[in-house]
């Protein structure tokens, strides 16, 4: 039988680039084929083809052997090609009938809207293919993951064979990942086939049947997962021996950097998202906050950072009370920042990489010589930064929005790390990035560590928290659950807490039963 | 979905005269589109080539030749002088006929002067992430402010009677912009509603002055003020028909200083920071309430000015029909400059040019409403350079595109 999907020789280029170079791919029917390859490699681009966004320049497309052109998403979907995409394309005042059957609306006669046939087919998809979810609620009060479950919908309600999922875990949370690898489960068992785009390696492993590595626009190795590890994986994707788990000696922990105490913090609706929060933070040591997204990590953060006024408690840095002090007082005591959004809050895109690297130092010698910015020394200064610290960047006058996503993190560790810290506060420092920055960035963080500065490290990948911390407290509903020592910590331990399990339930972790995953 | 493509790993950067020319050829070519598009205009006002149709399809040919290059020959002549009038000038020694022959270019120098300061006064506040769509009012308010000084304090010797009348314009702008400025840091207020109200509120409030406290003694309640001291007037140059004046250099000096302030120091850091990104400023630790309130005072102080050089240098009294809108006209201004100083001062060169050769082409019976057709088409083009792109088949240029100001500001602000 012929394979449910073909792509034989596609070649893209764009100016400059070659984004894809004579890509061959087969997809059979009831298997998960995983397209594995770095930010830029040529993944989305290659999906876009499929989906009709762009006609490739070279190259035949195969769906059940019969040779097909797709010019447009509706010619994919008409071939039976439906996609996830990494940003839903959801209306959040619509309902999820109404969001499902937009675009391929029942009908009554007269051409009114029939919502409830549409309901009820939807009802029948949900049940059919566990895909749990409320066709009348509204789009804007689902979850994350439960979104994502309505645009899975939207393509079998199109009567989509071959599934293309871009990136899916990105916008979820661990468990919202395993609930979804259950479903693409689930949907194959069925019949139906899917590409799984990702750079993460754990996930691969977890789920595909095939794995397509790509590097540089070109497929670069073929293999399944019992023939593979992370390590052979990172390798193949990187080009290059990639050090998965990170190399860190023993903490050499030293005074008291940071200090808080009962600390209450109101988010922008003045809920109380922070609730009595009290923990240390020593010199030499890395405390990494775990819990997962939206129980208050972020407005800690911007508590001890000075970006949100707490409502009481007391954030003492280096002894000295910055409670209620402004962003640049906690800086200039020597506190850094890498926050969460890096493109709304740590980067200003418009501006070139050079202007970035003094944004929290501008105004001061040798950058500023009373009002008059010093552009000479920024740029030299800005030059060796990019240099060092090994910025993929065609110069210093760039834009820095015109950089990918591990480079613009990189211009912030850039940024933070040229001045002398007592203090980094790290908020999910490796979001998004791919196997190699995250290395790096990793690294980096533990040079800090070692080089005495109080680390603070906020993330809802329990992996990238349980590898760097030597502390892990957990967050829950805006309190902190409990503070252990990470070589007393097991990921289930941790898993159970973050998930509202009480410390007495979840039972006391034994020592020795820890074992290290890796972030990737 | 297009990160991939929108993040080409290697960016070919341009040398420093292809990037002008890059940055130059869409004004340009809009520019030239809206000639283009004028001629249409002009051909289908112009009674003679309705008379050339007429006779036959020839003739109608060539009563358009004639009418487009007659109406714009006479444009530019009168935007920037006959060369052939001014060699005989020249040629003849007559020291008056000499002056005429020149005065169409000088005086476009003096058409643009309130278009650079009102220009500058629109590009800082985009550059700051605000669109300060009061310039008109302040430029009111700080023409007021300085008309006041410069009739109503007797006796000061002209230095320093003339820097405190035109202080007085800065001042009196600066007072129109820092209420929406400071409106908008506490409250929230948006500028552009704000600026808005701001400017009809200065329409009145000077027409009540002129006709009250301010009237001109004997006008019989015509809403015009007393003539200004010699003392704080802006010195022209030359004798008559020549108005240029020390203004012009002024402004130029300004466009510089606004410059410097943006580019050059901390200040403008701060300004530009907020105005790109506010999140980032206030990470930054830049006071984003005093940013705005700044930016907002200072583009309302250069608006000011183009008012105050306006009565100072030439109107030397204020009178209602004081700007002919070239507040609102500096919003375009800016646009076509690309919210730079050197952009603006470009820009207003443009305009004061075509607003005088406007007069020209009036006594060929072209209407003056068709200049200001012309300038609508321009101003349309370069606020939508896609429309030139998709024309003229440009393709986008994507750090150029970015250099394109405007922040969040529509989008409600803070």
């Amino acid at each position: 039988m012929a394979p449910v999907l073909e792509l034989k020789g596609i070649t893209k280029r764009f100016p400059g680039v070659l984004a894809n170079d004579h890509i061959n791919l087969t997809l059979n029917e009831g298997e998960i084929l995983a397209l594995l390859g770095e930010n830029g490699a040529g993944k989305s681009t290659l999906m876009n083809i499929l989906y009709g966004l762009y006609q490739p320049d070279e190259g035949e497309i195969y769906v059940r052997g019969k040779k097909t052109t797709i010019v447009s998403p509706t010619d994919a979907i008409r071939s039976g090609i439906g996609m996830v995409h990494q940003h839903f394309m959801l209306i959040p005042v619509f309902t999820v009938t109404e969001n499902v059957m937009l675009g391929a609306e029942e009908l009554r006669a007269a051409g009114f809207l029939d919502r409830k046939k549409a309901a009820d087919r939807i009802r029948d998809i949900s049940q059919r293919y566990k895909l749990e979810v409320d066709p009348d609620a509204y789009v804007r009060d689902l979850p994350v993951g439960v979104q994502q479950r309505v645009e899975i919908i939207k393509l079998l309600y199109r009567q989509a064979e071959i599934l293309i999922f871009d990136e899916p875990t990105a916008v979820l949370t661990p468990q919202e990942a395993d609930e979804l690898f259950a479903i693409m489960r689930e949907l194959i068992r069925q019949g139906k086939s899917i590409i799984f785009i990702t750079h993460k390696l754990r996930e691969v492993l977890e789920v595909a049947d095939h794995i397509l590595v790509i590097r540089r626009g070109a497929v670069v190795g073929e293999t399944v997962p019992q023939g593979a590890d992370k390590n052979s994986l990172a390798a193949m994707m990187v080009g290059r021996p990639v050090r998965l788990e990170v190399e860190k000696r023993v903490a050499h922990v030293q005074n008291k950097v940071l200090e808080v105490r009962d600390l209450v913090v109101a988010d922008a609706q003045k809920q109380i998202t922070v609730d009595e929060v009290s923990f240390d933070v020593h010199a030499g040591e890395i405390l990494g906050v775990a819990g997962v997204q939206g129980n208050g990590q972020t407005e800690l953060v911007e508590a001890v950072t000075g970006l949100r006024m707490p409502n009481s408690g007391t954030i003492r840095l280096l002894g000295q009370d910055i409670t209620r002090a402004t962003p640049r007082q906690v800086t200039e005591l020597g506190s850094a920042h890498i926050p969460e959004d890096r493109q709304r809050d740590g980067l200003v895109l418009s501006f070139p990489v050079a202007d970035n690297t003094v944004l929290c130092t501008y105004y001061k010698p040798p950058y500023a010589k009373g009002v008059t910015m010093q552009w000479k020394k920024v740029y030299e200064d800005a030059e060796k930064l990019i240099q060092d610290f090994d910025i993929r960047t065609p110069s210093a006058k760039t834009n820095v929005g015109a950089l990918s996503g591990g480079n613009q993190q990189k211009v912030i560790v850039a940024r933070e790390f040229s001045r002398p810290i007592k203090l980094l506060v790290a908020s999910q420092p490796t979001r998004g990035l791919d196997v190699g920055s995250i290395e790096y960035i990793h690294k980096r963080i533990v040079e800090k560590r070692d080089e005495g500065c109080a680390v603070l490290l906020v993330s809802p990948e329990l992996d990238e928290i349980m590898e760097l911390s030597d502390r892990i407290a957990v967050m829950y509903r805006g309190k902190i659950v409990t503070i252990v020592p990470a070589d007393q910590a097991t990921k289930a331990y941790i898993g159970l807490l973050m998930a509202g399990v009480s410390p007495e339930q979840a039972g006391a972790p034994q020592v020795g039963e820890r074992v290290v995953e890796s972030t990737l | 979905m297009l990160d991939e493509l929108n993040n080409p790993p290697a960016v070919h950067h341009a040398s420093g005269w292809r990037r002008t020319g890059r940055v130059l050829l869409v004004p340009a070519l809009a520019v030239f589109t809206g000639l283009v598009i004028g001629a249409i205009f002009i051909i289908i006002t112009s009674e003679e080539v309705y008379a050339g149709f007429g006779q036959s399809f020839g003739a109608g040919l060539a009563a358009v030749w004639d009418t487009i290059i007659k109406a714009y020959g006479a444009m530019f002549a009168g935007a920037l002088g006959d060369p052939v009038r001014i060699v005989e000038a020249i040629r003849g020694g007559n020291a008056l006929e000499i002056r005429r022959a020149i005065n169409p270019i000088l005086e476009s120098l003096v058409n643009a002067t309130p278009y650079i300061f009102a220009g500058l006064a629109v590009a800082l506040g985009f550059r700051s992430g605000l669109f300060n769509i009061g310039v008109e009012g302040q430029l009111f308010v700080g023409a007021a402010a300085a008309t006041y000084v410069g009739f109503a304090i007797k006796g000061l010797p002209a230095v320093i009677h003339m820097p405190l009348a035109f202080l007085a314009g800065a001042v009196g702008g600066g007072l129109w912009g820092f209420i929406p400025g400071w409106l908008k840091a506490k409250t929230g207020g948006h500028e552009v509603i704000n600026t808005i109200m701001m400017n009809w509120i200065s329409f009145r409030l000077t027409e009540w002055l002129l006709t009250g406290p301010m009237t001109r003694p004997g006008s019989g309640g015509m809403p015009i003020s007393p003539v200004i001291e010699k003392s704080a007037e802006i010195p022209q140059f030359f004798p008559s028909p020549i108005r240029l004046h020390l203004g012009f250099f002024i402004a130029l000096a300004f466009a510089y200083l606004v410059h410097w302030l943006l580019f050059k120091t901390t200040w403008g850091f701060n300004l530009r920071t907020v105005g790109a990104n506010p999140y980032a400023a206030r990470y930054a630790g830049i006071n984003i309430t005093s940013n705005i309130i700044i930016a907002m005072t200072l583009s309302g102080a250069l608006a000011g000015l183009a008012g105050a050089t306006q009565i100072l240098a030439v109107n030397r009294s204020m009178a209602i029909g004081l700007s002919a809108g070239a507040g609102f006209d500096s919003i375009a201004l800016a646009l076509l400059g690309n919210s730079t100083p050197i952009g603006v001062v470009f820009a207003s060169l443009l305009f004061g040019a075509l607003r005088n050769g406007a007069t020209r082409m009036e006594l060929l019976q072209i209407p003056n409403d068709i200049v200001s057709i012309i300038q609508a088409l321009i101003l349309a083009f370069v606020a939508a350079p896609a429309i030139i792109r998709t024309i003229y088949r440009i393709r986008v240029p994507k750090e150029a595109e970015e250099a394109v100001f405007v922040g969040g500001s529509w989008g409600g602000g803070k």
